[in-house]
């Protein structure tokens, strides 16, 4: 059973919908919650569900690395910042005056409803790359393709992305570490 | 062709544009640092989604390739976020954006 047969079928659409909607849900906690540790949690359930339909999709390797990076790495991070700064100093506050907090709520909704018009109505020009579920699939799945074209035509990013991530190590301590008289 | 015909495209991409509109309106409505933190990587993973639904909808493996480049650079933008909040939590005391307004004064 290939990935496109697989969401074809009746139960995974229905678990495909209530995974973008907990996803929305997730992210509007994210928001309205303002205890800043179900904030983080909230956040957790939004990245799985967004990790499950990247593997509905077929992205096996990016869902893998959303829950590994973001659900694990990055949450983790968040989470030992939160409990190692005290709650009463990083509570979630919504601004005090009122008159501005409409404002961008509306501005969201105006950009939602913009970005759907053009993504349900806007010409998309079908233009099919090589890499149907099949061929990926007798290619030897979804990892290798991923790996072949990243080691090929995209190595140069990559150890750009070594780099960048050397001098983020760097930073960080340097930031994070006492001041040495 | 106008339409992408593809079962379940359209749903992922609306969430995909939910999460980031979402994410938005939170860096407005918070004035808390770690929130506003929070709520890029929402953003982030909301471009991600449309990324991911494009490949899937095109056959094309680029943009994979392309959200494996922008988790790694959420990565190194969370350590530095958080490098900075700590080390302004312990100069400030405070972690919120109204008391970061002294430069202006």
């Amino acid at each position: 059973m290939t990935g496109s047969d697989f969401i074809q079928t009746g139960l995974p659409m229905a678990l495909y919908v209530v995974f973008c909607v907990l996803a929305i849900v997730g992210a509007l906690g994210v928001v309205i919650l303002r205890n800043p540790v179900s904030a983080a949690f909230s956040l957790i359930v939004a990245f799985l569900n967004v990790a499950c339909i990247f593997a509905m999709q077929g992205a096996f390797f990016i869902s893998a690395v959303q829950v590994i990076v973001y659900a694990g790495a990055i949450m983790v991070l968040f989470i030992f910042v939160i409990m190692l700064l005290s709650f009463d100093r990083v509570e979630l506050d919504f601004p005090t005056n009122k008159i501005f907090t409409p404002i961008p709520i509306f501005g969201g909704f105006l950009f939602f409803a913009g970005m759907s018009f053009i993504l349900l109505k806007g010409k998309m020009g079908a233009h099919r790359g090589p890499f149907t579920q099949q061929a990926i699939e007798t290619a030897g799945g979804n990892v290798r393709v991923i790996s072949e074209i990243m080691f090929s035509d995209y190595v140069l990013p990559f150890l750009v992305m070594g780099m960048l991530l050397s001098i983020c190590i760097v930073g960080a301590v340097l930031l994070a570490k006492k001041k040495v008289e | 062709m106008n339409q992408l015909d593809v079962p379940f495209l359209y749903p992922a991409l609306i969430t995909g544009a939910a999460l980031f509109s979402i994410g938005l309106a939170g860096i407005a409505l918070r004035r808390s640092l770690i929130a506003m933190l929070m709520c890029i990587e929402l953003m982030l993973t909301g471009v991600n989604m449309t990324l991911v639904s494009f490949s899937y909808a095109n056959a094309d493996l680029t943009g994979q390739i392309m959200v494996f480049f922008i988790v790694t650079v959420a990565a190194a933008e969370g350590a530095i976020g958080l490098g900075l909040l700590i080390a302004l939590y312990r100069n400030m005391k405070e972690v919120g954006t109204a008391q970061l307004s002294q430069m202006k004064e």
